[in-house]
């Protein structure tokens, strides 16, 4: 094994934890600010992903279709927040486990019942394809860099949000004490739906970026869904910090268990043995990390006082 | 007296005459994925098995279609809910191995035929073969054993191989080794259900491979056609006709220009009943069939030949009709094996775009009358 | 209170009745489906256990059920196929296995105890799916439905009369606990954790307690799913199959005694029903699912019987 090709091993690593990062920003503000599990936001993640396949189908520009994913799961965000999600925030968690495990049928059905039972066609745009050389004669392809770039970006841009804006302090203002922030005469009901559509739109935003990369079909947002659940927690729920640090954790942690322990075990049982318990446990791999670490910080790595 | 006798006689002949043009009802269950991600298959089955179906002009045949949402527990309850309250004869239509072995060994045990339009586990081949069970599609390593021996004959040495972790990824993998007589340039499973295969395509760069060949299917398949072709490695790539059809070449786009693949069917097979299939589909449905949709078309086309030929209340004279496989298939030659498994000819395709349409073309036969190795486990 | 006793006893009365009806009007079917409402019931009963009275909302209760199931199917592939010692084995595997599990889990709470349950349970789900020894993703059949002394179980109205009667069972124990001692803790656990550390009980072992019972009696009825789809598969372990477990429970009423059973006979027959009008009955049953969580607080029982004792 050459450094180089480790190294590359450990960027597509960094590459999938910013993508797990995107879903998870969401996921962590909305659950952090309004104290909600949605697990539909794997289904806005799906119709980013329609949306921008769609579009870009019809216009030929995918930049167009970045637009789109952008806009229709931020509205398909609000019309949620608006008819259902805003009837839960008073609920346990166990109805809105339910609520929105209901609107995950309801969502995945209508996509089929739009676009078909067949996957959409989404590629990348002229000016990302091909790669590029890295220092260390690395050959890494321009739209996964791209994409570590742009998370930089979104997280860097969502921490001056929070921190710096004025929106960003009634967010804060409202995840530490909902009655205070009403009081103060801030309209918590529209500052609840702006979030829950950014956050939508954060996943759609995230599913047109991997639906260039992946399959445009339905169900595409689940396994996602669970793996930003699994970012969340081990971040600490509500932390943005903690969901970037959660992503990079599973996603460096996937990559490398699915590349080395195969050849771990190869150096003690014999070769095919070896790709199966290697890959056997490499799939299980993050949620034995998952699992070790709330075993010792129950509330995650970065846990948010409330 | 004698006038009533003779009124009385004619009716009977009429009624046997009847009897034998299969004017009584046949019911028939079609248990198929119609939700979910892996919809388009099961979608093509049921398409391709109504337009048969449809063009027979067969007025007795009724069949009930219901989805299984691809899981398991689902599909044995519609199973039983079709033999038991519906009374049907016949079950077919599932598109996944792990569904069939839930279902088939049980249905097949009540005397109830089921005709399999897509999945063919090994077990079901094998030791675990039935006299009722017949598979019209193929046996599952059959399209990786072909693609095995495509590698060996194109002279390929150092072949990178991977396909999910689950029983079927290694059936393939066992398949294509099976007949492939080069160097592996290494072996991976890899998790299923996984959609980000940038860590294998950087082994696969590392390896010094000179061919890759990979059983993904649906969404795996497309996502890993997408990320190879943007990581500009240019090794050939190779792969059974799952990951190549029509159900999901829209979806691939241009990276999968040039790949080949086997398949025991190809829209552009020259004979008379494919042609008539894939003018009549397309007219049918405005897209282009797919392997399922033949698949399904066959399915149909035997039961319903099978039908005229004897009575499914006769089951062993129905059994026989099935087994002779006397129908006008769309691959052309079509036979039964001891099995009840097909032997036919599979073929290596090539991914070519026609019109601004990506379809296949076929380029070579990998192999004749080829049978499935578990024929001879099977003791029926 | 009185309401709800009666309608509890309709609702017994009633699964015991369908199968008989459907029998002497010649749909065997109804028996099938009458015994998959009983499993699943059984199931949901041990996860109420947990979550309606302890207030533990595990999302892998679908790990027990599985470990159940392949109890079953792995004891039978060994030959081994006399029904009570496989209830017997499952129930001490997913035992030993929730002793585990939520040693490590309890320590966390709220949504971090949703997850890391549906993280165990991922864990076996992957463990499974690539374990070739018993089938893997393609599961492992029965070769025929387990035995039970002196009862032919591969007739349909003996196999539901033994679900029938250890749902029965599951109730009365569940009961039993819920109104002794063990179960008014547990509940105080739920309901003030800070009043039961005063008095010098430590909830700990008590919910670990509720969690280990709970999974043993959803591993029971995972044996007996096994026995009933003749068929073992990881989709029984799988993520969606906690979700619906939830799902019957809320759809029932929480916490309630025959919640488990009222919604399970409402989650198989909307299945089914609408399974059979259309293929897109997903986004159907999706939209009942909503309505309920919105306009129907307190589930089927709820809607009938009014306001819980301690809601």
């Amino acid at each position: 094994m050459s450094l180089a090709l480790f190294v590359e091993q450990v960027l597509n690593g960094v590459q999938f934890g910013v993508t797990l990062f995107l879903m998870a920003a969401g996921l962590t503000l909305v659950f952090g600010v309004m104290g909600l599990i949605n697990l539909a936001h794997g289904s806005l993640y799906m119709v980013g992903a329609f949306a921008c396949a769609a579009v870009a189908a019809w216009s030929g520009s995918f930049w167009l279709g970045l637009a789109a994913s952008i806009a229709a799961a931020a509205a398909a965000g609000a019309v949620v927040e608006w008819v259902v999600i805003r009837r839960l925030y008073d609920r346990d968690h166990l109805d809105q486990v339910l609520a929105t495990f209901a609107l995950i049928l309801i969502f995945s059905e209508a996509m089929r019942w739009l676009f078909g039972p067949f996957p959409l066609y989404l590629d990348m745009p002229g000016l990302l394809s091909g790669s590029v050389t890295l220092p260390g004669g690395i050959e890494y392809p321009l739209y996964r860099l791209t994409i570590i770039l742009v998370g930089i970006a979104v997280a860097a841009g969502l921490h001056l949000l929070i921190a710096r804006t004025r929106i960003g302090m009634r967010i804060r203002a409202g995840a530490s004490d909902r009655e205070m922030v009403a009081a103060l005469g801030v309209d918590i009901a529209t500052l609840y739906t702006i979030i829950f559509a950014l956050g939508a739109a954060l996943a759609g935003f995230a599913g047109a970026l991997v639906g260039v990369n992946q399959s445009v079909q339905v169900g595409m947002g689940e396994p996602v869904l669970i793996l930003a659940f699994v970012v969340i927690v081990i971040g600490g729920i509500g932390s943005l910090k903690g969901a970037l640090v959660g992503s990079l954790l599973v996603g460096v942690t996937d990559t490398m268990g699915r590349f080395l322990l195969p050849q771990i075990f190869s150096l003690v049982m014999d070769p095919s043995q070896a790709t199966t318990v290697g890959a056997a446990l490499a799939s299980m791999l993050i949620y034995i990390v998952m699992a070790l670490i709330l075993a010792f910080r129950p509330r995650g790595l970065f846990a948010v006082t409330s | 007296m004698k006038r009533i006798l003779a009124a009385a006689l004619m009716m009977g002949c009429a009624l046997i005459a009847a009897n034998a043009a299969t004017a009584e009802p046949v019911k028939i269950g079609m248990i198929t994925t119609l939700s979910g991600g892996g919809a388009g298959l099961g979608v093509d089955v049921r398409d391709g098995f109504m337009l048969a179906l449809k063009q027979s002009g067969n007025k007795d045949v009724t069949v009930l279609v219901e989805d299984d949402a691809q899981k398991p527990e689902l599909a044995v309850q519609i199973a039983d809910k079709m033999i038991q309250s519906d009374k049907v004869q016949i079950l077919t239509g599932i598109i996944w191995s792990n569904l069939a072995m839930a279902v088939v060994p049980n249905a097949v045990g009540q005397d109830i035929f089921y005709l399999s339009p897509n999945a063919g586990p090994s077990a079901l081949a094998g030791a675990k073969c039935n006299k009722n069970y017949f598979n019209v599609a193929w046996q599952n390593d059959n399209l990786h054993e072909a693609m095995g021996n495509y590698a060996t004959e194109a002279g390929y040495k150092k072949t990178f191989i991977l396909a999910p972790n689950y029983p079927a990824g290694t059936d393939a993998l066992t398949g294509f080794k099976r007949f492939y007589k080069g160097e592996l340039g290494g072996e991976l499973f890899t998790k299923l259900g996984q959609t980000d295969y940038a860590a294998e395509i950087a082994q696969i760069r590392a390896s010094g491979a000179d061919s890759v060949f990979f059983f993904l299917p649906g969404g795996m398949g497309i996502a890993f056609m997408k990320q190879y072709a943007q990581s500009g490695i240019k090794i050939p790539v190779m792969g059974p006709g799952f990951s190549f059809d029509q159900d999901v070449l829209g979806a691939i786009g241009d990276a999968a220009l040039g790949v080949k693949n086997s398949s025991q069917w190809s829209k552009d097979l020259d004979n008379e009943a494919n042609k008539k299939f894939v003018e009549t589909f397309k007219a049918e449905y405005k897209r282009l069939p797919s392997l399922y949709a033949s698949q399904g078309y066959d399915t149909a086309n035997l039961v319903l030949a099978a039908l005229g030929k004897a009575s499914v209340m006769d089951a062993d004279a129905f059994r026989a009709a099935l087994k002779a496989a006397d129908f006008q298939s769309v691959r052309g030659k079509f036979k039964f094996g001891p099995n009840n498994h097909p032997i036919q000819d599979i073929y290596v395709r090539e991914v070519v775009k026609e019109e601004g349409t990506l379809t296949n073309k076929i380029i070579g036969v990998s192999f004749k009358d080829h049978q499935d190795a578990y024929a001879a486990e099977c003791k029926m | 209170m009185e309401r709800e006793r009666w309608i509890n006893i309709a609702l017994a009365l009633l699964l015991l009745a369908a199968p008989l009806l459907a029998l002497a009007a010649g749909e065997a079917f109804y028996v099938t489906l009458a015994t998959r409402v009983a499993v699943l019931a059984l199931a949901a009963v041990g996860l109420n256990l947990a979550l309606g009275l302890g207030g533990l909302v595990s999302f892998g209760h679908a790990a027990f059920f599985g470990i159940g199931g392949y109890a079953a199917g792995i004891l039978a592939a060994q030959e081994m196929t006399a029904m009570p010692p496989i209830w017997i084995v499952a129930a001490l595997v997913a035992g030993i296995m929730a002793a585990f599990i939520g040693a490590v889990s309890l320590r966390t709470s709220g949504v971090y105890f949703i997850m890391i349950t549906l993280a165990f349970a991922q864990m076996i789900y992957y463990f499974v799916i690539s374990w070739p020894a018993y089938g893997g993703e393609d599961g492992l059949p029965l070769a025929v439905r387990n035995q039970f002394p002196f009862v032919n179980t591969l007739k349909p109205l003996p196999f539901f009369l033994i679900c029938y009667v250890l749902l029965l069972a599951g109730l009365l124990l569940f009961a039993w606990l819920r109104d002794g001692r063990f179960g008014a803790a547990l509940q105080a656990a739920r309901q003030n954790e800070t009043r039961l550390a005063a008095l010098g009980v430590s909830p700990f072992p008590i919910r670990l307690t509720a969690f280990v019972l709970s999974a043993m009696i959803t591993a029971v009825a995972g044996a007996l799913y096994a026995d009933l789809t003749r068929f073992v598969s990881p989709s029984m372990l799988s993520w969606h199959l906690s979700g619906e477990l939830i799902v019957i429970i809320i759809l029932g009423g929480t916490g309630r005694l025959f919640g488990p059973l009222a919604g399970a006979a409402l989650f198989v027959l909307m299945e089914f029903l609408l399974g059979s009008l259309t293929e897109r009955w997903q986004f159907f049953l999706g939209l009942v699912l909503l309505g309920t969580v919105l306009f129907a607080k307190g589930g089927l029982i709820g809607l009938i019987a009014g306001k819980a004792r301690n809601g």
